[in-house]
């Protein structure tokens, strides 16, 4: 139950990010979210695409450094509390939570939360415990 | 099995070679002396004449030649041969002020070309090679030296020249080069060039002689693993004749020097004083078989170290160190010295790739030390603190080798400029002069 999430170095610059998307742009990948995060230096932009391998490859032919790291994406629920019972189930088994990130679709009135923990097995369990859904990759780009 | 261009001089006694150099300094000094002004004087003002100099032992007496006396003497100052018997000159890359140009004679050029090929049959070159020579041709030694010596092995030899890598490597192919002589820069492109296309295969290149700048082991170690070679150094200067002065053997713990043309001291490059071997200090040359153009303790300004053990490959003559740094090429940054190849060093044992460059500049009255390097998969994460981690432990181990904080900045794969001949690696903006 894990997507796998498309991550690229990028030099903290406007123009780094530019020549990115449009690359992804003319390519036509199918993006569900982007994400960036920086250092006063560089940034690392994450997405979710629908043909990562595809779209890793298509970057590293144009000269970019990337990598595929599987991570999670669970459905929060429409009600308060959502994303905070997520979170404190990750607390309270002590999973390392190294980022997430939220994104919304058109389509659906659900929000979703990408989740990248040191221990994605455990981590599914727990969640599941919960009754925290998890999202797949089809399912996400069915939305 | 190692093999000798020239066994019976590469292999000859000590006592045989220093019987050598004592009478072939001693004709070189008359020689000059009565043929030069220059050398004529300036041994006068010391009090000198050739009956003076008898054997190595009284090498000490003569005065230093420096860059800057060779850039004085320019074109003809040092000339002791009649134009009508040269057949050659080449020149160096003269950055600033005036070029140096050497002259040859057909004797020169043989011997310069016995020299490249002693390199070349130590590095396992025999007349069934085929030798890629990718230094430039021209005024630089590096392609007509390298080229005189394969054709003196009877490799088959490439005349390729430096840049156009597409060719290079087409040629590479095709006509089955064995031994690629370059920049080692330019190996450790074309080794990545020819990763990319996934042509390892295609290549049958067994060994590799580079040399005209710096490197490290661990580019040694890249280059040998990347074209499934062994690679070998080679030292050299125009001004002594060109690369061949020295060239490594299969122990690849140093280069031996051509000590039956030129002798080699090793001085205290602020005193001048004479080194015993085994210290470090900056290198100093003198040429004993030349015609047209010998120089009597030329500053090479590289700082090396002579070692006199016996060798294993079974050559006799003495090993001189890697230029473990040039006078000219270091850095003075908050008042301390900074060689470039130190930076290197460091950036290859944390796993980053020999594409990097040096900033310098100067912000309020401060130095500021920047390197910049590319990004590589190795050390990419998705995890930003990871990346900043490793960035940080490179900071750490730079401020260990070099005594001073540098910056480090993480850039974009392929934005530093590659050069195809000899690294530019370092920008100075800070005008001191
Ligand atoms: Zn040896």
């Amino acid at each position: 139950m894990t997507i796998n999430q498309l991550s690229v170095f990028v030099e903290n610059k406007i123009g780094s990010l530019v020549d990115v998307t449009k690359t992804l742009y003319e390519n036509e990948i199918d993006m569900r979210t982007l994400s960036v995060a920086e250092t006063p230096d560089f940034g690392v932009l994450r997405a979710i695409v629908n043909d990562p391998e595809k779209t890793a490859r298509l970057l590293t032919d144009a000269g970019y450094v990337c990598k595929l790291t599987p991570v999670l994406a669970v459905a929060i629920d429409d009600r308060p509390g959502g994303m905070y019972r997520v979170l404190q189930t990750l607390e309270q088994h002590s999973i390392n939570l190294e980022y997430t990130y939220a994104f919304v679709t058109r389509t659906t009135d659900t929000a979703y939360m990408v989740l990248r923990v040191a221990d994605n097995e455990k981590a599914i369990q727990v969640l599941q415990e919960q009754n925290i859904r998890l999202v797949s990759a089809q399912e996400v780009f069915k939305l | 099995m190692e093999h000798y261009f020239q066994p019976e001089i590469e292999r000859a006694s000590r006592d045989q070679i220093r019987a050598w150099q004592d009478e072939r300094l001693a004709k070189t000094v008359r020689h000059v002396y009565d043929h030069v002004p220059y050398y004529r004087t300036r041994m006068q003002e010391k009090g000198l004449t050739p009956e003076d100099i008898q054997s190595v032992d009284d090498l000490h007496k003569l005065p230093f030649l420096t860059k800057d006396d060779l850039r004085e003497a320019y074109p003809y100052g040092l000339l002791a041969k009649p134009l009508s018997d040269c057949v050659r000159i080449q020149s160096t890359s003269g950055t600033t002020g005036r070029r140096v140009v050497a002259f040859y004679t057909q004797h020169d050029i043989d011997l310069w070309d016995e020299c490249c090929a002693r390199a070349i049959v130590a590095a396992g070159g025999t007349r069934d090679d085929v030798v890629h020579v990718c230094y430039g041709y021209g005024l630089f030694t590096g392609g007509p030296g390298l080229n005189g010596g394969s054709h003196k092995v009877g490799s088959l030899t490439l005349p390729m020249s430096s840049g156009n890598t597409e060719r290079q490597i087409q040629f590479m192919c095709d006509l089955g080069s064995t031994i690629l002589c370059c920049t080692p820069s330019y190996a450790a492109y074309l080794a990545e060039s020819i990763h990319e296309r996934g042509l390892q295969d295609k290549i049958k290149l067994k060994a590799g002689i580079f040399g005209a700048e710096a490197w490290t082991e661990e580019m040694r170690a890249d280059i040998q693993n990347k074209l499934g070679i062994k690679a070998y150094d080679i030292y050299g200067l125009t001004e002594i004749s060109g690369p061949g002065v020295s060239f490594e053997c299969s122990e690849q713990t140093g280069m031996h020097i051509n000590e039956d043309h030129f002798i080699a001291e090793i001085i205290n490059p602020q005193t001048g004083e004479v080194l015993p071997d085994g210290e470090k200090g900056e290198l100093v040359f003198t040429s004993i078989t030349k015609e047209a153009f010998p120089l009597l303790r030329y500053r090479t300004r590289d700082i090396c170290v002579l070692n006199r053990k016996p060798c294993s490959c079974g050559r006799t003559h003495v090993k001189m160190s890697k230029p473990m740094g040039r006078s000219d090429d270091m850095l003075i940054i908050k008042g301390v010295n900074v060689f470039p190849s130190q930076i290197e060093a460091v950036l290859l044992q944390q796993g980053y790739p020999a594409n990097y460059q040096i900033l310098v500049s100067r912000e309020n009255n401060s130095d500021r030390l920047e390197v910049q390097v590319e990004m590589v998969p190795e050390m990419f994460s998705d995890s930003v603190s990871e990346i900043a981690q490793r960035e940080k432990e490179l900071i750490n181990a730079l401020k260990a080798m070099l005594g001073i904080y540098a910056k480090v900045t993480l850039v974009e794969p392929k934005t530093i400029a590659r050069s195809e001949g000899k690294a530019v690696r370092v920008i100075d903006t800070r005008n001191l002069y």
